[in-house]
């Protein structure tokens, strides 16, 4: 890369360019291989992989794991709702958000520095666990879905990222369209919305990975309704038998024989499906999520 | 955030409160008033159930039934050893000390590095790579470090065929590793994530800074040192501004799901004690004091760190 050839060699140069690469390679080893490991582990044969020694690869191969987990009706149930809750809570809060960011950014509105701070003192203040759940009690909110996207509708957050885009969209538009008479949802639907694409896709992807990993509120809140279950609390219950055991001292000796506790194939194979969605959608939302949080990152 | 608070207050001369303006504007107030009373009743009754810590909170008669008791549910928290709040609150700043230092550390340091990568063909592929960790619940990474660190785990043979220990080490029976874990978690997890604020920083330093610079016969080094580094400065600022009122915000999920029995004397955090007393336990009067005190000290945090940001002439959030 370096054309200038009359620059003398430096020793340091070299040295930090080693350190860089060694750097990177064990990053990228160290991010890469427990997700890769944990996958060659779920389509690994179940009694085989008991022998440990699988790193990259499966040594004998086998789907059996997937047909098991397919076949747990509470991972079924909790796949069903996660899906369900992530499509629902995506975009309920997503319309929320953008509206309120779009009465917020309109010049005229009456209360903009008002509403704002009353939304902005949220990210500072909250009632925490124990008020919070006397509340969504009372609200009959206990095993319900509600609970999973109702309570988390507005976030102040997303809102200032929302709306610090839309202040940075030029008004004319806005104006000609209201010299031919269109009212403010017209402009918010036809002008604003389509102008706001990128930051929407961000967005989406925050709530959308938020809903999606979420478990504590279905412990929390759900925890008698087992058809409200969701994937990432049933996978939770799933490892952390697992975990439990092996915090006990006896289990540090005996660590191999795992007879009765969920094969670690299983297990593997349950945490490939709670993952796989978002590894395979994030890679192509890159572009939005970096706009999205330097824009936040920048106001806040 | 709070700066984008004191620009929304400045006046505008454009808006006039008159029934007109009011008619106009009319489906705008409205959108606001609904947004209004969602806030009211999901994020500020909350707050007024912060009186459950001045009461004994009986669920049948309400927080207006329940007779007052004043403070004697903190000073039950203060007070009674056997509880154990103040090791509670020290795991909590620990752990979230620790956290907020090695992993803005680590956030720096790999945006810096990777910013050093010049052809985008080695560059990008490693961004997106670090990012992957981000998506990921804590319920995958806990069973996956778990899985890793177990004594059959991949870190036990990679210790054992480098000579290190001959025996295996479990990781998860020892106090003493337990705070490490965590904060070796919060990195493998945010780094990548952590760092895109940190590389946007980096990307929007003036590039005829550098060009001078390299004229001028500074190396990689000095580059990184006067010029890099001063340019992230403000950005690391309100990052860390921002982060120390979390501090005690964040502990636990990880802790939650990597602690056992072996290792709560260190594992247990506020969360987790408001968790057990509050939700398990059923005093939710107790659940609420203990609440209430991690937010005032949070508080105290912002203030403090902003006031000293203030002092020392640094950017600050209000």
């Amino acid at each position: 890369m370096n054309q200038k050839t009359h620059k003398p060699i430096n020793g340091w140069d070299i040295a930090f360019k080693i350190f860089l690469a060694i750097f990177m390679v064990i990053f990228l080893v160290a991010t890469l291989y427990p997700v890769i490991n944990t996958i060659a582990l779920s389509f690994n044969d179940g009694t085989d992989a008991v022998r440990g020694g699988i790193y990259l690869w499966p040594r004998v191969f086998s789907v059996k794991s997937y047909s098991t987990v397919l076949q747990m009706e509470n991972l079924l149930t909790g796949f069903k709702i996660s899906v369900l809750r992530t499509v629902i809570g995506t975009l309920s809060s997503l319309a929320i958000n953008a509206l309120l960011a779009f009465v917020l950014s309109r010049k005229r509105f009456l209360f903009a520095s008002q509403l704002s701070f009353f939304y902005v003192i949220t990210m500072y203040v909250n009632g925490g666990l124990i008020p919070t759940f006397i509340l969504y009690r009372n609200l009959g909110l206990m095993n319900s879905f509600s609970v999973y996207w109702v309570t988390g509708l507005v976030s102040a957050w997303n809102m200032l990222v929302l709306r610090t885009y839309m202040k940075g969209l030029s008004e004319s538009l806005e104006e000609s369209a209201q010299l031919d008479g269109a009212g403010y949802f017209t402009i918010f639907v036809k002008i604003i919305s389509p102008l706001c694409k990128p930051v929407y896709a961000t967005i989406a992807l925050f709530v959308a990975v938020w809903q999606w990993n979420n478990w504590f509120d279905a412990m929390i809140y759900n925890r008698m309704a087992t058809d409200l279950t969701v994937l990432q609390y049933e996978l939770m219950k799933l490892l952390s038998s697992v975990m439990q055991q092996s915090g006990s001292a006896e289990s540090a000796k005996d660590a191999g024989g795992a007879n009765t506790i969920t094969p670690i194939t299983v297990r593997s194979a349950a945490s490939v499906v709670t993952m796989l969605p978002i590894i395979c959608v994030y890679p192509f939302l890159q572009r939005y999520f970096v706009t999205g949080l330097t824009i936040g990152g920048v106001k806040e | 955030m709070a700066k984008s608070a004191a620009t929304i207050s400045a006046p505008r001369k454009d808006r006039k409160f008159t029934w007109k303006e009011v008619k106009r504007q009319k489906v705008l107030l409205i959108i606001a008033l609904i947004v209004f009373l969602y806030g009211i009743l999901f994020y500020y009754l909350p707050l007024f159930g912060w009186a459950t810590a001045f009461i004994q909170y009986k669920p049948k008669f309400g927080i207006f039934g329940s007779s007052f008791i004043g403070f004697d549910k903190f000073k039950f928290l203060f007070t009674n050893e056997s509880i154990g709040f103040w090791r509670v609150m020290r795991n909590t700043f620990c752990m979230g000390a620790l956290n907020l230092v090695t992993s803005t550390f680590m956030a720096v340091v790999f945006a810096i590095l990777l910013n050093e990568i010049k052809p985008n063909l080695i560059k990008k592929p490693i961004q997106t790579v670090s990012y992957l960790p981000h998506f990921l619940s804590w319920i995958v990474v806990t069973g996956i470090l778990h899985s890793a660190l177990s004594s059959t785990g991949i870190v036990n043979e990679v210790l054992m065929a480098l000579g290190v220990t001959d025996q295996a080490i479990n990781f998860f029976a020892f106090p003493e590793y337990f705070w490490g874990i965590v904060a070796f978690a919060n990195v493998w997890k945010e780094t990548g994530w952590n760092a895109i604020i940190y590389l946007a920083a980096i990307t929007s330093i003036d590039p005829t800074l550098y060009e001078a610079a390299s004229i001028d016969g500074a190396g990689r080094w000095a580059k990184i040192k006067y010029i890099t580094l001063p340019g992230i400065k403000p950005t690391f600022m309100i990052l860390l501004l921002i982060n120390v009122g979390n501090v005690l915000n964040a502990g636990f999920e990880v802790q939650y799901l990597l602690g056992n029995g072996l290792v709560k004397k260190v594992s247990e955090t506020i969360d987790i004690f408001v968790l057990k007393w509050g939700i398990s336990q059923n005093d939710f009067s107790l659940g609420t004091a203990a609440g209430i005190f991690k937010s005032a000290i949070s508080i105290l945090l912002i203030v403090l760190c902003n006031a000293w940001a203030k002092h020392a002439g640094e950017e600050r959030l209000f």
